[in-house]
């Protein structure tokens, strides 16, 4: 069975897409899914340091896609989880360095042997994105609750339409509950009214974030940090699974405290 | 949140994010040359004024976002029905002769 190719973009930089990459790459690796998640960010790599696996580089997918090394030599197996791979991107190059159908190429090679391909996008929507699009069965769009954000959120669900893509569905990130109960923050649901799609996962702020980035170990490898429990969830729910959104009461009068579950 | 907004008179700053962005993003999903949005607000204007009288000055377009796809809306306002008050006329001149015959 192929597998499913998946996009992570968002348009703006900074809103966490390698970082929802690699913690949605180890939610599914961790639930026995081959996952390769694939850094399209050439010249600004980073997937490789927010997984941990930085020293192990020796072939990225530059000399994968220009012939220097078999795929097989550039991917990077996980020693945590032996499910989990990394094609890197290439540090000393730049977006062009890489033409459409060679990405094309690329992930249908990748899709013989994972369940998942997870494509990390670089931000804007130059080359660098149209080529981590192209391959793309699924996009989810990472956004957080700030104006600019959501307006290039906007953007980028226009163009994946326009790509013919099928609707991408939506990951607001570093929600702070707190702000949003005394109305200093965009809510989920002002949020999903703006930009009329589909949720697939809201991960509250959590410093834990900082700290398992400086350790190379993502946080949904630990099932106590609140932002990698919400990875997990969007794993889960990629795989089909019926989760409930956590939803942050409004009127318990209990600050950043997750108060309920409600189906949806 | 509303009734805080009344008492304090400022609104919360999500409340203006929300605000600002449909404003915005009306404009951005809009991806037409202002010229030819601006030909196209004209036309339409001069054939609905053929029916009804509006209020050209405070006509609004906008490309609102669904999930059926991409509407162009317009908000015209309407200051009468001509046909409307046109028929009333007729009836009302036509209801004064019966009454003289």
């Amino acid at each position: 069975m192929a597998g499913r190719v998946i996009t992570i973009t968002s348009g703006k930089g900074g809103v966490g897409k390698t970082t929802a990459t690699a913690n949605i790459g180890v939610a599914l690796a961790r639930r026995g899914k081959r996952v390769a998640c694939l850094d399209a960010d050439i010249g600004l790599r980073n997937l490789d340091v927010v997984l941990g696996l930085e020293n192990r580089i020796v072939y990225d997918l530059v000399d994968v896609v220009e012939g220097r090394a078999r795929l097989r030599q550039a991917l990077i197996k996980d020693k945590r989880l032996p499910d989990l791979c990394l094609l890197p991107a290439a540090q000393t190059r730049d977006k062009t360095a890489v033409k459409e159908a060679q990405m094309l190429k690329l992930v249908e090679d990748l899709k013989k042997d994972f369940d998942f391909i997870l494509v990390d996008s670089p931000a804007g929507i130059e080359v660098g994105f149209k080529n981590a699009i192209a391959p793309a069965d699924e996009v989810i769009i990472v956004t957080t609750p700030e104006v600019s954000a959501v307006r290039d959120a906007d953007r980028i669900i226009g163009l994946v339409e326009a790509a013919e893509k099928p609707a991408p569905r939506l990951i607001i990130n570093r929600l702070r509950p707190a702000m949003v109960k005394r109305g200093d923050m965009l809510d989920t649901k002002d949020v999903l009214e703006v930009l009329a799609v589909e949720l697939i996962g809201i991960v509250p702020e959590d410093e834990g974030i900082i700290t398992s980035t400086n350790k190379g170990q993502p946080a949904a490898f630990d099932d106590r940090s609140p932002a990698g429990g919400a990875f997990t969830r969007i794993g889960q729910r990629l795989l089909g699974e019926d989760v409930p959104f956590m939803v942050f009461d409004d009127s318990s009068g209990l600050f950043d405290r997750v108060s309920k579950f409600l189906k949806r | 949140m509303s009734f805080l907004t009344r008492i304090f008179g400022q609104p919360h700053s999500a409340d203006l994010a929300k605000e600002r962005l449909q404003l915005v993003l009306a404009h951005d999903r809009m991806n037409i040359p202002p010229a030819t949005l601006n030909a196209l607000k004209d036309e339409i204007i001069t054939v609905i004024s053929h029916h009804v009288d509006i209020d050209r000055a405070n006509v609004q377009v906008e490309v609102a976002r669904s999930a059926e796809g991409n509407r162009l809306v317009m908000n015209i306002p309407v200051l009468g029905l001509r046909a409307a008050r046109e028929a009333k006329a007729t009836a009302a001149r036509s209801a004064r002769g019966r009454k003289t015959r």
